[in-house]
């Protein structure tokens, strides 16, 4: 899926409008697999696997395949329907420096979004 | 003339704490009274889908007004020099000023979220000033899962880091349009007001060490929670009941935190029943 990313995000004019400040790489944890998202002026430029240990990001998003896998899902069950409702059911977690992330919390929240499985 | 909705806006000032506050409140309907309490951070305008319903009208008199600090009324007189932060007490005092200014008779109350809790407070300290709480996404013991100063810093935007916290809060069944009036909603809250509601919605407003003393025979209590709420789960809506004997429970299916305003056709057949038994008591 994730491999959809950039087109999904920088096909949607109006979520690259509302990241048009961002410009930073985060780490996305996809079960084992972790991938550095690189956006630029809210454009994702690059995603790429983690093959270094000290390549990273400025914060980290991470849950199971199986729990990114139902967030996708066009309609999700209930804990799986937004990422701080992941948070909240504690089955995602959140490190690193935040204040990128708080400051354009619904661009991110729309980016990891952006996989939803449409019908 | 334009085609107005049955719904009446105005303004009084009342005395709370010692302090004067303007107050805006908005009622719709006849019949016995029932006061509605918006949510954290947001204001009555998320009860209007009801007020514009004849199912409810027709034998309610349904009054939503806005907290100081929220909506269009006013925060005290001096509160530039303050930080806003909601209590148990001051909650308490605020409504039963409310209820006291507006010569009810034992209205019915019902409050969603931070509005959910404080009306169980109501039925365990004052269960004769009331005929009926209702709860919506209320409970009497909450877990918070983020850090409140996020709410309050300059370096964010405080409307719109509020309603992206709570964006995740309204079910993805609801219908677009109402889930992003709801969010408005939260967009246009004063700094502060946000971060300063949820100290009594997730420090201060714990009671679940008392809420078994509630007396459902005085006051009775329903609560209904939504089935996607992440905050006040269904699972902590149901340990309430379970502790406040003689309640009565329904998870909405498909639902989230904000029923009324989120998806006011799903709520009303949630709503409907229970606001019949109400009715009902008082006959």
């Amino acid at each position: 899926m994730i491999e959809m990313l950039s087109e999904r995000v920088n096909g949607n004019a109006d979520l690259v409008r509302r990241g048009r400040y961002v410009s930073l790489t985060f780490l996305w944890g996809l079960g084992d697999d972790d991938y550095l998202v690189d956006i630029r002026d809210g454009r994702v430029e690059g995603v790429a696997k983690r093959t270094l240990a000290m390549e990273t990001g400025h914060f980290t998003v991470r849950a199971t395949a199986d729990v990114w896998e139902e967030f996708w899902q066009p309609m999700p069950k209930r804990d799986h329907h937004d990422f701080f409702s992941m948070l909240s059911a504690g089955i995602a977690q959140v490190d690193g420096d935040l204040l990128p992330l708080m400051q354009n919390l619904r661009y991110f929240k729309d980016v990891l979004a952006s996989l939803r499985k449409r019908n | 003339m334009p085609e107005y909705e049955p719904i009446v806006g105005r303004y009084f000032t009342m005395e709370v704490a010692g302090e004067a506050v303007r107050i805006y409140v908005e009622e719709a309907g006849e019949g016995v009274p029932l006061v509605c309490l918006h949510t954290a951070g947001s204001d009555g305008r998320q009860f209007r889908h009801l007020m514009c319903d004849p199912g409810v009208t027709d034998h309610f008199r349904v009054i939503a007004f806005d907290l100081p600090w929220h909506g269009k009324s006013n925060p005290p007189v001096g509160w530039e020099d303050r930080e806003y932060e909601l209590t148990t007490d001051l909650y308490k005092q605020t409504i039963r000023a409310f209820c006291a200014a507006m010569d009810l008779d034992r209205p019915a109350i019902m409050g969603c979220s931070m509005g959910g809790r404080i009306v169980m407070h109501l039925a365990l300290d004052h269960p004769d000033e009331f005929r009926a709480a209702i709860a919506l996404e209320g409970a009497d013991r909450m877990a918070g899962f983020y850090g409140l100063d996020w709410l309050h810093r300059p370096d964010i935007n405080g409307g719109e880091i509020a309603a992206a916290f709570v964006s995740g809060q309204v079910a993805p069944q609801s219908p677009d349009e109402y889930r992003w009036e709801t969010l408005w909603g939260y967009m246009q809250g004063g700094p502060s007001v946000f971060k300063g509601d949820l100290h009594f919605y997730w420090v201060d407003g714990h009671f679940d060490d008392r809420s078994s003393s509630i007396d459902t025979s005085r006051c009775p209590v329903y609560l209904l929670s939504g089935e996607y709420d992440c905050s006040c789960t269904p699972e902590r809506m149901l340990a309430t009941a379970d502790r406040i004997k003689g309640s009565k429970a329904t998870v909405m299916p498909s639902m989230g935190h904000f029923p009324m305003a989120e998806n006011p056709a799903e709520f009303r057949r949630h709503i409907l029943p229970v606001l019949d038994e109400v009715r009902d008591q008082g006959a």
